[in-house]
């Protein structure tokens, strides 16, 4: 049954051959048995999943229930859950039970999607391995000595293992897109914009955007259909209408013109993470797609504007964890500084410490204009680079990263090796351009993810195409050892 | 660039984070490097850039001013770390 995608789950769950609660108790059955493996949920809500799903078998069974009523998901720990501990993976929030409901849980919940818990991540979704979580890092299910990716590190490993055929995730500079291309499974992150970011815990607010994670195109289309909404909440979603996704997956993609950009073939890519990639790009072209050569000239300079742009925006946006009205307190505060200074230095890890204080730098007086001004003029040479492509092709795609996933530890005490990591997926972020990344190909028995860049919201599109391909392939439907 | 032992006791007021005395080196080569990483952005010929602060353009809306949120000034307050009478508690700030 965990075998199953999305797609067959509705059906079978629409067409009464198993219920949900059925489906339900048989993921978190494997939850349960398998998760001590991989490390990828932090906290399983059994006994609501349980009582969602007799709750969605009702509605199926009064007819006209919406399409993923009674199918179960996990939502990443970073959407607030009305009632269930979000901690964002970090101690400062272990002990957070939100009073509310992000709009993205909203939206499931109002479907009748079954919530089996939520997943394990980067602190404050500050990372590219899972390494930073305070519930520890997450096992790649392809390779337990390696890193599933990040931030998104748990979402990806639990839908790779088939702990749920589907999860909620966030991409700021590659969350979504980077683990699902180390775990072999196929993650979009939409246009900035398209999806709410109310209740989704602030980490970079103009490059912040949650997506789907499934293990086909066609999955992550049914879930974008739910994800995706207007919300007056988020001052920043854009009031647009959000077409059915899976209306045009089977559109032939004869005569589209996909754009090569030369800066994501160039040195630091794996020489066989670049076979793969170029495999796909050559199936496409027997689909009768037109490779263009492109160039993308500011592409290196992203990683520097983002580590400028995104620090800042966090260490504004945590300044709002200061133990007075919710989350950690540290103990026995001699006074109100001491309080303040010892719950951010006890409750924050390492990494988030860090960007912190290269985000107050960025922005403190004297450096603002050199740092910060200088990285947003920079963002917009980036974005003129896409417009000057898409005048020319109607995608982008190239690796999603420059090799398939590291060790734990292997990235070493220097943060920027880390950062390097996002080379090939920060870019789309800077520009709030949707990006997506599909498995290709399997480089020392791990996945290898192709990355498709769409202009502004032509998501639909993009899941067209990723369906189009995996309907000729069948990377993505490879399972890892163990998992069957 | 490299950063100094006073910038970083600054920095760290600036963002209320104690830094213990025997970490100040590390975090000091750490955010060394991750400055010389993006020092590289110092090299490039902005002249004339807008700076970008949405990638739409889209400007902030504004709604009536109307109540579009109920009270829920006790389930608020049943998370924090330490509340009295309706009030959120910290340590003494006055004497």
């Amino acid at each position: 049954m965990h075998n199953l995608t999305i797609a067959e789950l509705v059906k079978g769950l629409q067409g009464k051959e198993f219920s949900s609660v059925e489906v339900t108790q048989h993921f978190l059955a494997r939850i349960a048995k398998l998760d001590a493996n991989y490390n990828a949920v932090i906290t399983v809500t059994a006994d609501q999943a349980l009582k969602a799903a007799a709750a969605a078998d009702q509605r199926l069974a009064a007819g006209n229930a919406p399409a993923l009523c009674g199918v179960p998901i996990l939502h990443k720990d970073i959407f607030c859950t009305n009632g269930v501990r979000t901690s964002c993976g970090s101690k400062m929030l272990d002990n957070f039970v939100p009073p509310y409901n992000a709009t993205v849980v909203e939206n499931f919940e109002q479907a009748g999607a079954v919530v089996l818990g939520k997943t394990n991540m980067d602190e404050f979704a500050m990372g590219s391995s899972n390494e930073t979580s305070f519930y520890g890092p997450v096992k790649n299910p392809w390779a337990s000595d390696s890193v599933p990716g990040g931030s998104s590190g748990g979402s990806a490993a639990a839908v790779a293992a088939r702990l749920a055929p589907g999860a909620t995730a966030t991409d700021t500079g590659g969350s979504i897109r980077q683990p699902a291309a180390l775990c072999g499974i196929t993650g979009l992150k939409p246009t900035y914009g398209r999806v709410s970011r109310w209740g989704m815990i602030a980490f970079a607010s103009s490059l912040d955007q949650g997506g789907p994670m499934a293990r086909t195109a066609e999955d992550c289309a049914i879930l974008l259909n739910c994800m995706a909404s207007y919300d007056a909440k988020d001052s920043t979603c854009i009031d647009r209408e959000v077409p059915d996704y899976s209306a045009t997956l089977g559109d032939d993609i004869k005569g589209l013109k996909i754009g090569v950009p030369r800066e994501y073939f160039s040195e630091g890519l794996d020489p066989d993470t670049e076979k793969a990639v170029r495999a796909a790009l050559a199936e496409y072209e027997a689909q009768g797609a037109e490779l263009v050569e492109i160039s993308l000239p500011n592409t290196g300079l992203s990683v520097p504007a983002y580590y400028v742009i995104a620090p800042a925006e966090a260490s504004a946006n945590l300044s709002r964890f200061d133990g007075v009205r919710y989350g950690y307190r540290c103990d026995a505060p001699k006074d109100l500084n001491d309080m303040y200074t010892r719950t951010r230095a006890e409750g924050f890890g390492d990494e988030v410490k860090r960007r912190i204080l290269i985000g107050t730098y960025c922005l403190s007086a004297g450096y603002y204009e050199a740092y910060y001004g200088k990285a947003q003029q920079v963002r917009q040479l980036i974005q003129q680079d896409f417009e000057k492509a898409f005048e020319q092709v109607d995608v982008i795609m190239g690796p999603t990263t420059p090799s398939p996933a590291f060790k734990f530890g292997s990235k070493g005490d220097d943060p920027v090796a880390m950062y390097l990591e996002d080379i090939y997926t920060i870019a789309t972020n800077l520009a709030g351009l949707p990006g997506m990344s599909v498995p290709c190909g399997m480089v020392d028995e791990k996945p290898v993810g192709l990355q498709i860049i769409g202009n502004y919201f032509d998501e639909a599109r993009m899941l067209n195409i990723a369906h189009q391909y995996q309907r000729a392939t069948q990377w993505h439907s490879l399972t890892p050892e163990g998992v069957a | 660039m490299s950063i100094e032992r006073q910038e970083i006791e600054k920095l760290a007021t600036l963002s209320r984070i104690a830094i213990g005395e025997d970490t100040i080196t590390e975090v000091s080569q750490r955010l060394s490097s991750v400055l010389e990483l993006v020092d590289q952005l110092q090299a490039v010929n902005t002249e004339g850039v807008e700076a970008m602060s949405h990638p739409m353009k889209a400007t902030q809306r504004l709604r009536e001013d109307e109540v579009s949120e109920i009270n829920q000034r006790e389930a608020l307050q049943a998370i924090a770390p330490d509340t009295e009478e309706g009030l959120f508690l910290v340590p003494k700030v006055i004497e």
